[in-house]
């Protein structure tokens, strides 16, 4: 840093960029979050929280102003209005910002990132708004309920600093009865995945795997004398014949698919494969239901 | 040249390229392609993974064809090959290209300019200077000997004529050749000649002779002759070869002025034959309009010959007096004129209404004294539009009151009472002969036979304007025949009688030739030179080389006696010349000409016209090298992958832009078609695009708004509506056109205004909306947009206008509506004006109104703006305050679903007014 001047402009060069990025990733996941009309799902059982739940006929021991004089008026046993009990649940996010999740393979695709992060902040806006505690793994912050904690998980899902090829999850900060979601496209080292997935069921985490992958990951349109590298570079191979290649690669591919989705089903997990190029809605409402379903 | 086949190569040095081939196609299966590199995070999958083949993909055999083609195509373009060379003409001396060029090269003329063309190039290239004679129009001085490309300039400029060379000018001309040696081309008609020898002998002496000449027949029509009423026809050729047929076309005006064929026959040729003849039968109203015969698919002079007055039989009305009584034959008025006419003429008989519709050339009166109003107003417009109306006296004439105080319209001159007798047994003096005719007159010429004398006739009353309208008299100077010209035609008088009561006139052969003169006959057969006379012919219509009739223009006359020998030349080229009445044809083929085939002594070289050409090829070859090679980018980038992936778009971009650029105007077609099924598969209202972008969207805007509701309310379901562009875009789909005027918009073009018309005509409706009436009605003209309404409308067909009437039709097609509100609550709506004779019958609560739909509709309302809604469909425009611009909005959208109703279903609602008659006729 040379310049004195120069921390500044790049603190505000940066704010600049997340104000820029921000706004967007929010209206995405507000439009996609809206697709989904959910109420405030409560524990059905009575309890303290906002939503009604029943009528009880009053018994002893039923303090006298929990008496509800209206419904009590129309017949002659005393009621009591009691309220649906509502229980908030942290659910810890882990979203890869590797540099493997850069690739889009046409213009008229986003990222794999990009959709990760719109969906991880769509589930988000769910969760938050069914009054969950919601945060990153790989974050500071705890998990923590309310609007404000959007802009947060916002700002930290902007942040791409991770310059690695792939990413592992990080399941350091889980407690026990959390509920965790890793949205990557687990291309990288599966032991690290293993890993993460038998720490987070050892403390009794459940949760879901998403993994996002582009069509070509999928498809192998390659032929001819091909340097496949990386996103980062690191990795490199090259081949005479990418053509002859596909079929093998696509057999490797649907063998970790498999290892994913026996590794989830091992832990109690879910597992879903997301395409870039298929409607998001899909990858959410399961993802919601997802997470609802073990509640 | 290395020639090899037909195909010859300028630098065959560089063919042995081609042995490079084989070594290529080695060098290139041996390098694999370069590889791509490319991002993909599934990278991490294929670690590990190897190739089965250690072989990099070979490029596959058809890649490598692919370029060596290229290769071979680019090495052979290179080597300069060229289809069809043409042995280097060695000779260095000046050329001479001679051409006949009379009627029989006329028909393939532009093959011959090709030959002289691809002759020109060859002295072009061989450096030598060349002069290039046509022998039917030499020049007067020596051959100029040029470079060939000044000649190459010239050569659109050289002509066929419609005519054969002068004997006298080619004499001259070969006389004037020069003492320098050269050698000739010559381009023969292909038609003997005796000029021929002569100046073949010249050009032998001179150099080398080559002639070109096409072995086709050369084919000719000679002059139309009538025999027994029939056309007949004649058509000669050159060469009596084999079988072949024609298709001989009569062409002429039809009834409407336009020159098309009147008919057509075939003739055949027989192997050895050199003249086929045939004849066709016609109407005389059809024979009279034929102007030429011509063999179809021949464009020569010689292929065409001219109608004249030869093949007219005029049609002539002969009428005579009602006596009422059986007369003698021979003392008939008409007896005589029905002798001389009947073998040249076709005479109709009857009343004088009844010949009048059939429009005679001519009318003849025979001592017809009265005549009925009616008659003579039907004879005036007769005459005025060119008919002959010719009368004679006799002694109902000269006892009559006619053109005695004030000459009769259909009279040449005023009569004098009774006229007078000569040379009578009661009288004095001798019966008087004829002088002889004035020159001025059409009879000047004709020799008076000298026992014609008249012993009676009608008298001309001196008149100042007698002198010019005498065209005959006796020998004492009184007028024996008067003429008048009167509009298109004429009324000639014979002061005596068309028999042979009063001269020995009709008796004569005089008679019959002055009659002839007069037009009312016409000669048969070709004139002699006698018949044509001392006078001068002008040229009306000319043939040139081609065929082609076109008007002489100012041509000079031609003397008499030149026209009967018939010959001719530039002086007389073929055509139709007239003098006074009567036309005469000149053809380039004369009745007794014989077409034979040019025969050459056997040292001379012959060819024939079409010689292939030598055609470069190199261009070809190297586009087909180009061409190779860019498919050869192509299938590259497709063996390589590079079509695909991500980093393909922009190539694919490429091909993509190019594959639509070639087909383009297949897109445009669909584009074209799309917009007709689309607006066809729904009613669709459409606007007028005026250039205002606020207007037209308000347009836009109130159509949907009114299709909304149209929607809503009635079985009338339209798409979305469409604007529409006056000068591209076919209005014909489209039941109701809004037009909004703005003051600034363009006038339609006239091909627009023409497709308004049409529009209009066929039941479309537009709706003219001034947007002004909230300061103005219609028809003031104050404002702008009514002045430019005034302007726009002058180019349409808009019947006469009144203001809507109370009973009209679109006062209760859907909604019963008396007022049309839209933003504005203007004041009336204009609309076809109902006819005059419209009543209101007796019961009924409106006025039998005629059929169809009113083609205009004019206001001011801005309707658009009040029915306008945007895509959410809220209301654009305020209309009116509070509730009650809710309810003018509303009667608005209730006249325009009235006005779509009236637009659709017509008058059907005007109907309704039958319907207590149809009820009580069902009661029955």
């Amino acid at each position: 840093m040379t310049n004195p001047a120069a921390p500044t402009t790049v603190l505000r060069r940066n704010s600049a960029e997340l104000a820029g990025a921000l706004p967007p990733l929010l209206a995405d996941a507000q439009r996609l979050a809206a697709m989904i009309l959910l109420g405030e799902h409560g524990r059905r059982h009575s309890g303290t929280g906002d939503e009604f739940w029943q009528y009880r006929v009053a018994v002893d021991g039923d303090e006298a102003r929990q008496i509800d004089w209206r419904r009590s008026g129309r017949s002659d046993l005393h009621f009591i209005r009691q309220k649906e009990w509502q229980a908030a649940q942290s659910v810890l996010l882990w979203v890869d910002n590797s540099a493997s999740m850069g690739f889009s393979s046409s213009k008229n695709l986003s990222t794999k990132g990009d959709c990760a992060r719109v969906l991880a902040m769509a589930i988000s806006i769910l969760l938050l708004r069914g009054g969950e505690k919601v945060g990153l793994s790989n974050s500071a912050n705890p998990p923590r309920a309310g609007q404000t904690q959007l802009l947060r998980l916002a700002q930290e899902l902007s942040d791409n600093s991770d310059t690695n090829d792939f990413g592992s999850p990080d399941s350091h900060g889980m407690r026990a009865d959390t509920r965790a979601v890793f949205i990557s496209d687990f291309m990288g080292d599966f032991a690290g995945v293993q890993k993460a997935l038998t720490d987070a069921a050892d403390r009794g985490v459940k949760g879901a795997l998403l993994q996002i992958l582009d069509p070509q990951e999928e498809a192998f349109p390659f032929n001819g004398r091909t340097v496949f590298e990386s996103m980062a570079g690191t990795l490199r191979h090259e081949t005479l014949k990418a053509g002859d290649l596909r079929d093998r690669y696509l057999q490797r591919l649907a063998g970790r698919k498999a290892a994913l989705a026996d590794l989830a089903h091992l832990t109690g997990w879910q597992y879903f494969c997301h395409h870039t190029d298929a409607a998001p809605r899909l990858a959410l409402t399961w993802l919601y239901h997802a997470l609802e379903r073990r509640r | 040249m290395f020639a090899l086949g037909p195909i010859g190569f300028t630098t065959p040095w560089l063919l042995p390229g081609l042995i490079a081939l084989p070594i290529l196609w080695l060098l290139l299966r041996a390098v694999p392609p370069a590889p791509i590199r490319r991002r993909f995070p599934g990278v991490a999958l294929l670690l590990g993974l190897t190739d089965d083949e250690v072989h990099a993909d070979k490029t596959p055999w058809w890649l490598l064809l692919l370029r060596m083609l290229a290769l071979a195509a680019a090495i052979i373009g290179f080597s300069g090959p060229v289809l069809n060379p043409q042995d280097p003409d060695t000779g260095s001396a000046p050329l001479l290209i001679v051409a006949d060029g009379t009627w029989a090269d006329a028909h393939n003329w532009a093959k011959r300019q090709e030959r002289i063309s691809g002759l020109l190039d060859q002295a072009s290239r061989n450096g030598r200077v060349v002069s290039v004679a046509v022998l039917s129009d030499l020049p007067t001085d020596q051959p100029q000997f040029l470079s060939a490309d000044v000649w190459q300039t010239r050569l659109a400029g050289l002509q066929p004529k419609a005519w054969l060379p002068d004997a006298a000018a080619l004499n001259e001309w070969r006389a004037n050749l020069g003492e320098n040696r050269f050698d000739t081309y010559w381009l023969s008609d292909g038609l003997a000649r005796e000029t021929r020898a002569d100046l073949l002998a010249k050009f032998e002496e001179k150099g080398k002779v080559t002639i070109m000449q096409s072995p086709r027949a050369v084919l000719g029509l000679k002059p139309v002759t009538i025999k027994d009423g029939a056309l007949q026809i004649t058509a000669v050729r050159s060469a009596s070869v084999n079988d072949s047929a024609i298709t001989i076309t009569a062409i002429g005006l039809d009834p409407a002025g336009i020159e098309r064929e009147l008919a057509r026959v075939d003739a055949q040729f027989k192997a050895g034959e050199m003249q086929v003849e045939t004849s066709l039968s016609l109407p005389p109203e059809l024979r009279n309009r034929i102007s030429r015969f011509s063999i179809q698919g021949i464009h020569s002079a010689g292929a065409v010959t001219l109608a004249d007055d030869g093949l007219r039989r005029r049609e002539v009305a002969l009428i005579a007096p009602n006596d009422g009584r059986e007369g003698l034959q021979l003392l008939s008025p008409l007896h005589y004129l029905k002798q001389a006419l009947e073998p040249t003429a076709d005479l109709i008989k009857g009343g004088l209404e009844d010949v009048l519709p059939a429009n005679p050339d001519v009318i003849v009166l025979a001592d017809v004294a009265k005549l009925t109003v009616g008659q003579t107003d039907g004879l005036i417009t007769w005459v005025e539009n060119g008919g002959l109306l010719l009368r004679f006296a006799g002694i109902r004439m000269a006892a009559s009151d006619l053109s005695r105080g004030a000459e009769d319209e259909l009279m040449p001159v005023r009569l004098r009472s009774g006229g007078r007798t000569v040379g009578g047994a009661l009288s004095w003096g001798a019966p008087k002969s004829l002088q002889p005719f004035k020159q001025d007159s059409p009879f000047f010429g004709l020799e008076i036979p000298a026992d014609v004398n008249v012993t009676s006739q009608v008298v001309a009353q001196p008149d100042p304007q007698l002198a010019t309208r005498v065209i005959a008299s006796l020998a004492d100077g009184t007028p024996l025949v008067t003429r008048k010209q009167m509009g298109a035609g004429q009324v000639v008088l014979f002061h005596v009688t068309a028999n042979a009561q009063w001269s020995s006139l009709p008796l004569s052969g005089l008679f019959v030739q002055m009659l002839e003169r007069l037009a009312v006959s016409s000669a048969p057969g070709t004139l002699s030179a006698e018949e044509l006379g001392q006078s001068t012919w002008t040229p009306v219509r000319l043939l040139d080389g081609f065929g082609q009739l076109a008007d002489a223009g100012a041509m000079a006359g031609v003397a008499g006696q030149e026209l009967a020998a018939a010959v001719v030349s530039a002086k007389m080229p073929p055509g139709v010349y007239a003098s006074n009445e009567r036309r005469v044809a000149v053809n380039a083929l004369a009745a007794e000409a014989e077409l034979a085939t040019a025969t050459w002594p056997a040292r001379i070289r012959v060819e024939g016209l079409s010689v292939a050409d030598e055609t470069l090829l190199k261009g070809a070859f190297l586009v087909a090298a180009l061409a190779l090679l860019m498919l050869d980018i192509v299938a590259s980038l497709w063996l390589s992958g590079r079509l695909t992936g991500p980093r393909s778009t922009g190539i694919a971009t490429v091909l993509a832009l190019v594959a639509v650029s070639l087909a383009d105007p297949v897109l445009a077609q669909d584009t074209s078609d799309d917009f007709a099924i689309n607006a066809t598969a729904e009613v669709v209202l459409a606007h007028v695009i005026t250039g205002d972008d606020r207007v037209d969207e308000m347009a836009h805007a109130g159509l949907t708004g009114l299709s909304d509701v149209l929607y809503r309310r009635s079985t009338i379901e339209p798409a979305n509506p469409v604007a529409i562009n006056l000068e591209t875009d076919e209005l014909a789909f489209f039941p109701f056109l809004y037009w909004p005027i703005v003051a600034s918009q363009p006038v339609p073009s006239k091909e627009a205004y023409a497709k308004l018309n049409r529009y209009l005509r066929g039941g479309g409706m537009i709706m003219f909306d001034t947007r002004d009436g909230d300061i103005a009605g219609y028809g003031t003209g104050t404002t702008p947009e009514a002045r430019k309404l005034q302007k726009l409308a002058l180019g349409l067909d808009i019947p006469p206008l009144e203001p809507l009437p109370k009973d009209h039709v679109l006062t209760r097609s859907f909604y019963l509506l008396q007022n049309f509100p839209g933003r504005h609550q203007g004041r009336a709506i204009w609309v076809e004006a109902a006819p005059v004779d419209a009543e209101q019958a007796e019961g009924m609560p409106f006025r039998n109104l005629n059929d169809g739909v009113t083609p205009v509709i004019i206001g001011g309302n801005d309707w658009a703006a009040a029915w306008a809604v945007d895509a959410q469909g809220n209301y654009m425009a305020q209309v009116g305050r509070g509730y009650s611009g809710i309810r003018q909005r509303e009667m608005a959208y209730r006249f325009g679903v009235n006005l779509m109703m009236h637009v659709l279903t017509g008058n059907y609602k005007s109907d309704q007014v039958h319907v207590p008659a149809l009820l009580e006729r069902l009661g029955e």
